[in-house]
């Protein structure tokens, strides 16, 4: 016998079987399904399928390989990040915001987690015959208000009609540069045993606004969307924090998938302190109302930094001292074993996984 | 939040686990049971398992509603979603059920237009907005959800509407406990009883239990602190010698339940003779439907669904595993090929599944993390 | 599907008897009330709401003397440790 089969038959029955499993897990996931469903753009497990299975086989390079939030790309003796965003989100206007506020501050979120000074968007529209162009100004206007806000310019766009009953009034697809200006690399997968994870506000307001502006629900609270550009709260914190390993944007999916981001990239286990987490009083009614975890409910102004655990103060100070960033607070930390899982000490005082969702709760949320 | 947040307070657990310990007789081992889906995915959430000893052992009972609809049902709703100008309305537990040719989300992306709602009258109110189509209610869960189906079509009726019916799914906890307790694999200790199931039957239906099976039982709110209590009172009948049916949950569990709740069941619907439940299968009298004087409203009697009986894949155990006789890991298939992802049973993708709730919140050896979470 | 959460009744409708509007940490549904309709709920009472629908009236009589129950195990058991930590052998 060899000594990791004698290992292996030393384990309990439990054991075994999760080892079984974590090696299932490991393997290429395959792509069954014949035809989309809704689970697919829910930024989950069948979401990184589809990528895997479609985008990656088809498109396969070192630049799209690390799937962050931008991709990183080296020119004329500098670096450059792009990223490309879809705006899907149903309805387009809703307290706190629109599907125009989303479309900037999304792509300047994803650019100022690449570590780059965002600087350059595109816009494109897709319309559905008999939108009221009133909607459309509206939206526009709010772009333009957003993108003075983040100090960023809408340089090229396209426009695009479709049939009544197509594009569910508008689409907006935005892709975005930004020019990276400071040394070193930033990935989640860089993260190490000893690590903190710091959110920089409340959960969950954005998903939960939009569920229940979809008035479907009849549900009413002052919950209003936290969308907002990041990257004046992301240069403060890199400027203070040398430490920083990585950083993402919560969006689809939320914290939790971010956290599951981190585990696997990085081959480490998260440990998140259920108590830790922010949410506001409103996100968590409405989530217990609907049996949902605020975990995995999308924000849009909120960022995960996952950063050395000996600069915890200087990134915490940094980012509440910028007004997007009072609510951080430090959920969670990093260590070594076991690889590729989340787990939450509940409020409790128990202990359990946070997993990736396979669909979605709620649905088209941005 | 009031009446939650105290029932989750990690001190007041520390001590109710000391008092547990203190009450294990040296070298016995404890199984209850806990009935409800709704109380094995608390379990698990709020990893209540860290508080008890090594010799209790919970074992997950059939009371997941979603978790016991076999496939040709499944298969019948879409085919009801299927027909002309039909919109489907159902709960979101149910949007990913495997029947033979995919499940609710898959129908979707084909041709069919269903839809989740939160509530029936949801469901209500997409009929008024839609006069054109006909608009069905999937109608699931135990006796705590028939008289919300039951009230809906009251309401229908009360406002003339001519385009709204419910599939009526909806089964009777008391004969699940009893094919658990007819069952010769299972040895049990006792029972956590269902919570909201008896804020509508009241504690009385579960007498025969204490009284002919000798097993006691304890109603138990949804809360950890509510589940603790509940184990505690458990073991304190058993090194008493008791065997009553006791209510933990007294703040929301009257003992006679709602009788309102129970005539308007009673109007709206009656028991089938038989009705197949997945892994159980078939039990008499343990199942509701529409009745004759709302035949309107009654979706099996306004469309000729197929009624096929399909038999569950080769591979899959949960039938064991809703009686508590396999836990989750111990099923051939699970976490391979059988996951949330590409389930192949109701138990994995149904929320309060025992697999799901394993699955997703327990699947590690408490060892291992032991020292992930020292702090 | 079990899920079943405590709300409080904030008011009534006037032109719907069987709706209230209740209040679930800062966020506002209406409900129906139809399931207690012998219960003469009043704005202030607590209910167990369950898609869509009150099924119980939370007594909070009840709520507080199993708090109690708990708060009680909790001092002894606190007294306990305490006594624990007090006491000596040597």
């Amino acid at each position: 016998m060899t000594s990791q089969h004698q290992q292996y038959q030393e384990l309990s029955r439990e054991e075994q079987v999760l080892a079984r499993i974590e090696k299932a897990r490991a393997r290429k996931a395959k792509l069954k399904e014949e035809r989309i469903t809704l689970s697919h753009g829910s930024g989950g497990k069948a979401t990184q399928t589809l990528i895997e299975a479609v985008f990656l086989e088809a498109f396969a390079n070192p630049l799209l390989a690390p799937l962050e939030d931008g991709a990183v790309l080296e020119a004329h003796g500098g670096r450059l990040a792009f990223t490309t965003d879809s705006y899907v989100v149903s309805p387009l206007f809703f307290p706190g915001g629109d599907i125009g506020d989303l479309a900037v501050n999304g792509t300047v979120n994803d650019l100022a987690v690449s570590g780059a000074r965002p600087l350059w968007l595109s816009a494109g529209f897709i319309l559905e015959e008999g939108f009221p162009v009133a909607d459309l100004e509206r939206i526009v206007a709010s772009m333009a208000a957003a993108a003075e806000r983040a100090g960023v310019q809408v340089v090229t766009g396209d426009t695009k009609v479709v049939q009544r009953g197509k594009a569910d009034g508008c689409y907006v697809n935005t892709a975005g540069v930004g020019i990276i200006e400071r040394e070193g690399e930033l990935g989640v997968a860089l993260a190490r045993p000893g690590d903190a994870v710091i959110v920089s506000g409340p959960i969950g307001d954005h998903g939960i606004t939009v569920m229940l502006a979809r008035g479907e629900l009849e549900i009413e609270s002052d919950v209003t969307s936290d969308t907002a550009p990041l990257n004046g709260l992301v240069e403060r914190l890199l400027d203070a924090c040398p430490g920083v390993r990585g950083l993402r944007d919560a969006t689809r999916g939320g914290v939790a998938t971010i956290c599951n981001e981190v585990a696997r990239a990085a081959g480490v286990a998260v440990v998140v302190d259920e108590e830790a987490v922010p949410v506001s009083r409103d996100v968590r009614g409405a989530c217990e109302l609907l049996g949902i975890d605020p975990l995995y409910v999308a924000c849009e102004g909120r960022l995960v930094a996952v950063v050395d655990g000996d600069q915890v103060d200087a990134a915490l100070g940094a980012l509440r001292s910028h007004p997007l960033g009072e609510g951080a607070a430090v959920i969670g930390r990093v260590r070594d074993d076991p690889p590729g899982l989340v787990l939450l000490k509940t409020s409790f005082g128990g202990t359990r996984i946070v997993d990736l969702l396979v669909g979605d709760p709620l649905p088209r949320i941005c | 939040m009031r009446f939650v947040d105290e029932f989750r307070d990690a001190e007041k657990a520390q001590a109710l686990a000391a008092q547990i310990a203190a009450l294990c007789e040296p070298g016995r081992q404890y199984k209850f049971m806990e009935v409800c889906g709704g109380h094995t995915h608390t379990i698990y959430k709020h990893g209540l398992e860290d508080y008890l000893p090594e010799s209790i052992t919970l074992v997950h009972g059939p009371g997941c509603p979603v978790c016991v609809i076999p496939m040709g049902r499944v298969d019948d709703a879409i085919f009801i979603a299927r027909q002309p100008d039909v919109i489907m309305t159902s709960f979101g537990d149910m949007m990913r059920v495997p029947g033979s040719n995919g499940a609710f989300f898959d129908a979707n992306a084909q041709d069919a237009d269903i839809r989740m709602v939160y509530s029936p009258l949801d469901s209500l109110k997409i009929a008024r907005q839609n006069p054109d189509k006909r608009v069905v209610f999937m109608a699931i869960g135990f006796e705590t959800t028939a008289p919300s189906s039951a009230m809906t079509v009251l309401r229908a009726k009360a406002e003339g509407l001519e385009n709204f019916s419910i599939f009526c799914n909806h089964v009777t906890i008391i004969p699940a406990i009893k094919a658990i307790l007819d069952s010769p694999d299972l040895r049990l200790d006792g029972f956590i009883g269902p919570g909201h199931v008896s804020t509508v039957i009241g504690c009385r239906p579960y007498e025969f239990i204490a009284r002919d099976y000798g097993k006691p039982l304890v109603c138990a709110g949804f809360e950890p602190l509510d589940l603790l209590q509940s184990i505690y009172m458990l073991m304190l009948q058993l090194a008493e010698g008791r065997s009553e049916v006791e209510n933990q949950y007294t703040r929301v569990v009257p003992w006679d339940g709602n009788l309102k709740a129970l005539q308007v069941i009673n109007e709206v619907m009656e028991l089938r003779p038989y009705f197949e439940w997945r892994g159980l299968g078939f039990i008499s009298h343990s199942a509701l439907r529409v009745r004759e004087g709302y035949a309107a409203f009654d979706a099996e009697r306004q469309f000729l669904v197929p009624g096929v009986r399909v038999a569950d894949p080769k591979a899959c155990q949960c039938g064991e595993v809703l009686k508590g006789v396999l836990k989750p890991w111990e099923c051939k298939v699970f976490g391979t090929a059988c996951t949330p992802e590409t389930p192949i049973g109701t138990c994995m993708v149904s929320p309060e599944g025992a697999c799901a709730a394993y699955y997703n919140f327990g699947r590690f050896t408490r060892e291992r993390v032991k020292e992930a979470t020292r702090t | 599907m079990c899920l079943g959460i405590p709300g409080e009744i904030v008011e009534f409708m006037d032109d719907r008897p069987d709706l209230a509007k209740v209040d679930v940490s800062g966020v506002k549904r209406a409900i129906n009330i139809g399931l207690l309709e012998d219960e003469k709920l009043e704005p202030g009472d607590w209910v167990l709401i369950h898609v869509g629908f009150a099924l119980s009236k939370i007594d909070e009589d009840e709520a507080k003397a199993a708090l109690d129950f708990l708060e009680g195990i909790g001092q002894a058991y606190a007294d306990e440790l305490a006594a624990l930590a007090d006491s000596r052998i040597e």
